[in-house]
């Protein structure tokens, strides 16, 4: 219960600020340079894995141990869905937090991490109110949307911040009765429900992920409600990686005044190519729910 | 009462509840308009590395400086704490306002991050949780600074005049003892 707190409240830190994909010391520096307020270490960013086609497992950690060396900010690092071995082994190298994340090839098609048995906070994906309630519930400490990783298409992840709003103002109007329905429906405990529907949104911080490539995007999610973003190929596949990224920081800071991201978006560079979802050969996003 | 919440990054809207609660009316300061409405000022927790380099950026680092050297009560929060210092890790601090020499992330990573109970005589607590999370510690300080809580040897709880810094996070607490305080300066 007090590691809970600890790690809830770590996470309330990253608030209006972007965590960035990278994966080398030099990037790891570019990305704080430019304002990032963590970094997540990984060997190739999710449009690569796309394109290689091959498994995805969790990083050398002699690659994430270097990048923890060369920032003073956060590091964070992926593990597979339900690999609780890699899990272990990252919080015995102490990055500061775990993505549980789909972007990998997943290992267990039915469990997630067991993540309450962790000292090191997780944050994992959710494309609705169930995925995220049940992540909570499992001990995660910050949820993030689960838009399709290295697409630079922003549809999913606005599809998964609306439905979560959405179905969290629908608790409102249920009464006691539906509320335990509801809960069974979603298969996390009834006072779970009662707290999100008390709060008026989840009980951990809620970032947007997923196919973020502009200011714009990053603007857009913000408006929908995250309390920030991350930034996976969308820097590091763009043509000014350090432009674009110091542009997408300030476009967190600034999500409220258009005038000011007029100058934002100006003479970033070309973004990251963008691929379209109906051309997708694997949804990342259906992993894990 | 117009607070102001510093709100480059990190966990400003964390204080609006108990700023409410205590009948102070929150504002989010972003620029130096909006700097310059303020009575007082809270710099969050979140990354200092972040906040420092918009304060550069928007050009409130000198406006900033000087509403506070002329009284304006400021508290520092962890990363707030670090920005008001006047030598963080060997190095000239950002602000320079509080007569303390820190050292960032000095109890460690993540996984070091704890909540202590603490002694606050000033507000008449005797076991309050402090939590911890990649805390900076105050190594030396001047005279002129006093210090309100310990941990262990470790000041984590100080005030010079108008500046008051924690090096834990009060805001994620459901008490408003600290934000009382810090409206009574």
């Amino acid at each position: 219960m007090k590691r809970e707190r600890i790690n809830k409240g770590f996470a309330e830190m990253f608030k209006n600020g972007v965590i960035m994909d990278v994966t080398t010391p030099e990037q790891a520096r570019i990305a704080q340079e430019a304002g990032a307020c963590a970094v997540m270490a990984l060997e190739r960013v999710p449009a690569d894995i796309r394109k290689d086609g091959q498994v995805a497992r969790m990083s050398d950690p002699s690659m994430i141990q270097a990048i923890m060396e060369a920032v003073t900010i956060p590091v964070m690092a992926k593990v597979r869905i339900g690999h609780f071995m890699e899990a272990r082994i990252l919080e015995a190298l102490g990055v500061d937090f775990i993505d549980e994340s789909e972007v990998l090839t997943p290992a267990d098609e039915s469990r997630h991490v067991d993540k309450s048995q962790f000292k090191v906070p997780f944050v994992c994906g959710a494309r609705n109110l169930g995925e995220a309630l049940r992540r909570i519930n499992e001990g995660a400490a910050m949820i993030r949307t689960k838009g399709e990783a290295g697409t630079g298409n922003i549809v999913e992840a606005v599809r998964h911040m609306r439905a979560i709003n959405e179905e969290i103002a629908a608790l409102k109007g249920l009464d006691g009765h539906q509320l335990t329905l509801k809960a069974g429906e979603m298969r996390v405990p009834v006072t779970l429900v009662e707290q999100t529907r008390e709060l008026g949104r989840l009980s951990v911080v809620n970032f947007a992920a997923g196919g973020v490539a502009t200011p714009a995007d990053a603007a857009l999610m913000m408006a929908l409600g995250s309390d920030g973003v991350f930034v996976g190929s969308g820097v590091f596949k763009s043509e000014n990686p350090a432009r674009m990224a110091h542009a997408i920081v300030q476009a967190v800071i600034h999500y409220q005044d258009p005038v000011r991201l007029v100058e934002i978006s100006k003479n970033l560079g070309t973004a990251m190519i963008g691929l379209e979802n109906k051309v997708l050969e694997i949804k990342m996003a259906e992993r894990g729910v | 009462m117009l607070v102001g919440l510093l709100g480059l990054q990190g966990a400003f809207l964390d204080h609006i509840p108990h700023l409410d609660r205590c009948g102070a009316t929150p504002v989010v300061v972003r620029d130096i308009q909006g700097l310059s409405r303020v009575d007082r000022l809270i710099i969050p927790g979140g990354e200092s590395t972040v906040m420092t380099k918009f304060m550069v950026e928007f050009g409130m680092l000198e406006p900033l400086r000087a509403r506070i050297n002329s009284g304006m009560p400021v508290w520092g929060v962890c990363a707030g704490a670090i920005l008001l210092a006047e030598q963080v890790d060997g190095k000239s601090g950002v602000l320079g306002v509080l007569s303390a020499q820190l050292t960032r992330n000095a109890y460690g990573r993540q996984i070091a991050s704890d909540a202590i109970s603490i002694r606050v005589p000033v507000l008449g607590l005797e076991n309050y949780p402090a939590i911890f999370i990649r805390a900076p510690r105050i190594d030396t300080l001047d005279p002129s600074v006093t210090v309100h809580a310990r941990r262990e040897i470790d000041p984590v709880f100080v005030q010079e005049g108008n500046v008051i810094a924690t090096t834990f996070h009060p805001e994620l607490n459901s008490d408003d003892f600290f934000h009382r305080y810090f409206l009574d300066l």
